[in-house]
């Protein structure tokens, strides 16, 4: 399969991100590279110089939402990809609204506990969609302990399951960076093997 | 009895387990996690009164901050 096929197939489908950090904004930018259709993001934050030693941003973009700066971005790796930007923090209620008609959606969140919120509203009120989870990446080294795995019909799962970020452990770009784009590359594999007549209801 | 936790074979030494009593006996501490037992996610209030039995599927997976 060329590159342009794979573009063209990929065109199709639209991505929910779940969160627009160190995991959420490599993720997004490795897809926008590979051709995804529509990429719907959703961060509450406004970019501090703290989130550059990960996040896809640039220092004159301190102070403005990562959002719209992801947006903005992705608008200047590959204009092709729709990218519909949120702002609001996400919650049980309006996560089916905003990610409503993702064929995927990305968990990319930096608390535990919204990681938890997000796959549990997922499976209760989006019942076979697809989530991609990001769980264990803080430090450096120990590239061999991140793995991915499917850990049921519709959760995959990228990390390596036993870091937990902290000021002894910080989250840094090598690391998220592996991890975003392993999730990245689960999306891919994911709607890779969707069929090409697939028409979204 | 025998369960299959995240795909892999576990046996305990009783008949039937609450997932309470199977967290703490695999000694698993993370706050934050999902539990499915044969496909259904079990909300956290329920830990004490969902029992898992022999054959039963479960799977665990733990959250862990940073992004």
């Amino acid at each position: 399969m060329t590159f342009q096929e794979i573009k063209d197939h990929l065109a199709q489908f639209r991505v929910g991100i779940a969160g627009a950090g160190g995991l959420g904004s490599n993720c997004a930018v490795a897809l926008a590279r590979s051709g995804i259709g529509t990429l719907v993001l959703s961060d509450f934050d406004i970019i501090e110089p703290a989130n550059l030693n990960r996040q896809y941003y640039f220092t004159n973009q301190v102070g403005i939402p990562k959002s719209t700066a992801l947006k903005e971005n992705i608008a200047r790796i590959n204009p092709n990809v729709t990218v519909i930007a949120h702002l609001e923090k996400l919650d049980r209620n309006n996560i089916p609204v905003i990610f409503n008609g993702c064929d995927v959606i990305v968990e990319a969140f930096d608390r535990d506990d919204m990681k938890e919120m997000l796959i549990e509203t997922v499976l209760i009120m989006m019942p076979g969609t697809p989530v991609v989870v990001g769980s264990g990446l803080a430090g450096w080294g120990n590239s061999e302990a991140i793995k991915y795995r499917k850990a049921d019909d519709t959760i995959y799962v990228c990390g390596d399951e036993q870091t937990i970020a902290g000021d002894d452990l910080p989250p840094m770009a090598p690391r998220v960076g592996m991890v975003a784009n392993m999730q990245a590359n689960t999306v891919i594999e994911i709607l890779m093997r969707r069929s090409r007549d697939y028409f979204r209801l | 009895m025998r369960i299959l936790l995240n795909n892999r074979e576990e046996e305990f030494n009783t008949d039937i387990l609450s997932i309470s009593e199977m967290l703490e006996l695999k000694k698993f501490s993370y706050k934050m996690r999902i539990v499915k037992v044969n496909g259904r996610l079990i909300p956290k209030e329920m830990y004490d009164s969902t029992c898992i039995k022999d054959g039963d599927i479960v799977l665990m997976l733990y959250l862990m901050s940073g992004g």
